[in-house]
């Protein structure tokens, strides 16, 4: 970690060399908090997992806004959160303002993303704002954080905003190079860590962290557990540059055939099938890349984590 | 070129509906299909179908204009049949729709066309691509000529973002190219990828506030750096 001090529990941990996870909560169109508290719940019980991510409008819907629901995870469930925000929604004047009632209301982690385009959600006849992009977010938040300044240079009443924040990266992208090179311009920009896109094939993931050594950068390699043959289709077919390995795929289909009308068969074979699959995949990642952990994409899925991740120690 | 596309049929009727006697003026200037009197006439015909169908009896006149958003050649060649109509119909972007209704303040002038943006016709792949949103800060000098701005669905001064797959764009279902790997590959190609690499902060909006005012007239003077001099 670079000059900047850690002020979230994700920061201390991946200071402390912990091999550090992260979850992921999606707030969607709802009304009751319930649910994502149970999760976030579900996710602390475990003491394995730092901080539980709060996405902001994935795949461009219209979704609740990531602030509340980041706010009280923390408040309710005792567990971190990483207060996703993406670029795509709000201006540098409205993303100075969130990041200030953020900060008000103890979040200690954002993480920076552009978005999936507004032409891919459910309100596709929107303007998509794209004020400043995602690199120059993460200058504004040095700004606020190192400087206790806005982007413009005014000073914030009350001093420096006490956070670390984090971008993402495409272990997927495909050419590879210009990503790598752009990482490298919002390292310049002051991120405290990085958490990636699924990745599914060990040897890409591994090639894609060497080249990401360079930056001096924690990085969370991310995961994605298959909850369901459904969603693994939606997946491979559905999120950018994402593909599921058809061996995965195919087993998952054959787990939920044998075990039709057999809840908790099916679901032991499913987990079973990821259990398989992800536990040998994230020790390698910790026995032989710099990794600082690993981001796991369980929405939903909270069951999971108990098992996969029993082997590692309890930090938190 | 200013690319545009001729609205619904259906769109246009209802502008012109109320107006017994329309005149419509094609523009030869920029815009893209051409939209000349021959373009002026096909629509004068159609109209006159639509209101028959509506037992309508539609009288209505094709011309064109040089170019609709030069004042002065809009007024001296509209001017002489301007007086026999109620309405204008103009083929031109919607600089000539808004000149025509300024150099013609008594008479209602209504666009037949949506203008898009400024494009280049690609005959080999049958699109014409958006290329210059005349943001008033050109910065294609570090990006190897390729527009990141008009090229980008999301406008992005420092990408690409990670609805890239496999050089494409997320938005279109990946039937466009992603600009910042044109960006990248056009570099790479002369070995300056420090452009490539190097942080652009954020654009300044300024620079396309609307309404723009550019003033047309200017002064130079040396004469400032002369007293400098002195001093």
């Amino acid at each position: 970690m670079g000059k900047r001090p850690a002020y979230s529990n994700l920061c201390k941990s991946i200071e402390a060399e912990n091999f550090t996870f992260t979850g992921e909560l999606e707030p969607k169109k709802i009304l009751n908090l319930d649910e994502i508290i149970e999760s976030a719940k579900e996710m602390k019980r475990t003491k394995k997992i730092a901080a539980a991510n709060v996405t902001d409008g994935p795949q461009g819907d219209a979704y609740l806004s990531s602030l509340v629901p980041s706010y009280k995870v923390q408040e309710e469930a005792e567990i971190e959160a990483v207060w996703q925000v993406t670029i795509r929604d709000r201006n540098r004047v409205a993303l100075f303002g969130d990041v200030l009632a953020g900060a008000i209301l103890g979040l200690k982690n954002i993480l920076v993303l552009t978005g999936d385009h507004t032409a891919l959600g459910d309100h596709k006849k929107g303007r998509a704002v794209y004020d400043i992009d995602s690199t120059q977010f993460c200058e504004m938040l040095s700004q606020m954080i190192d400087d206790g300044l806005d982007y413009e240079g005014n000073e914030i009443k009350g001093g420096n905003i006490e956070m670390n924040f984090g971008c993402v990266a495409n272990p997927n992208s495909n050419p590879r190079e210009p990503e790598i090179l752009k990482v490298g311009r919002k390292v310049e920009q002051g991120v405290d860590f990085i958490q990636t896109q699924t990745a599914f094939d060990i040897d890409e993931a591994k090639d894609f962290l060497k080249d990401l050594e360079q930056y001096n950068v924690p990085v969370l390699l991310g995961i994605f557990p298959l909850k369901s043959h459904g969603i693994a289709w939606y997946f491979d077919n559905y999120i950018p540059g994402v593909s599921v390995p058809k061996d995965l795929l195919k087993s998952l289909k054959k787990a939920e055939k044998e075990n039709k009308g057999n809840k908790p068969a099916k679901y032991a074979a499913i987990d079973k099938i990821n259990i398989e699959f992800f536990k040998p995949f994230i020790e390698e990642i910790r026995k032989t890349t710099k990794a600082a952990g690993i981001h796991c994409m369980a929405v939903e899925y909270e069951r999971l984590f108990e098992p996969l991740l029993q082997e590692f120690p309890e930090y938190m | 070129m200013i690319i545009t596309q001729q609205k619904d049929i259906d769109e246009i009727y209802e502008m012109v509906k109320p107006y017994d006697k329309i005149l419509i003026a094609g523009c030869d200037g920029c815009c893209q299909p051409p939209r000349s009197v021959e373009e002026a006439k096909v629509l004068g015909q159609l109209l006159e179908l639509k209101a028959r169908s509506e037992g309508k009896d539609l009288k209505w006149r094709a011309m064109t204009v040089l170019r609709q958003c030069d004042d002065r050649i809009a007024a001296t060649t509209v001017r002489p049949y301007i007086k026999d109509y109620d309405a204008v119909l103009s083929l031109a972007c919607g600089l000539g729709v808004v000149m025509l209704n300024k150099v013609f303040p008594d008479i209602l002038t209504f666009p037949a066309q949506d203008s898009h943006y400024g494009g280049v016709q690609n005959n080999g792949n049958n699109f014409y691509i958006e290329y210059c949103e005349s943001c008033g800060d050109c910065i294609i000098g570090e990006t190897g000529g390729v527009c990141p701005r008009a090229g980008c669905a999301k406008h992005l001064s420092n990408g690409p973002c990670g609805g890239m797959v496999d050089g494409m764009c997320e938005v279109g279902g990946y039937t466009k190219p992603c600009a910042w790997v044109d960006i990248w590959k056009r570099l790479k190609e002369f070995d300056r990828l420090d452009l490539f690499k190097k942080y652009r902060p954020p654009r300044d909006y300024r620079t396309s506030t609307s309404p723009g005012y550019l003033e047309i007239h200017k002064e130079y003077t040396n004469e400032e750096e002369k007293t400098e001099e002195k001093a």
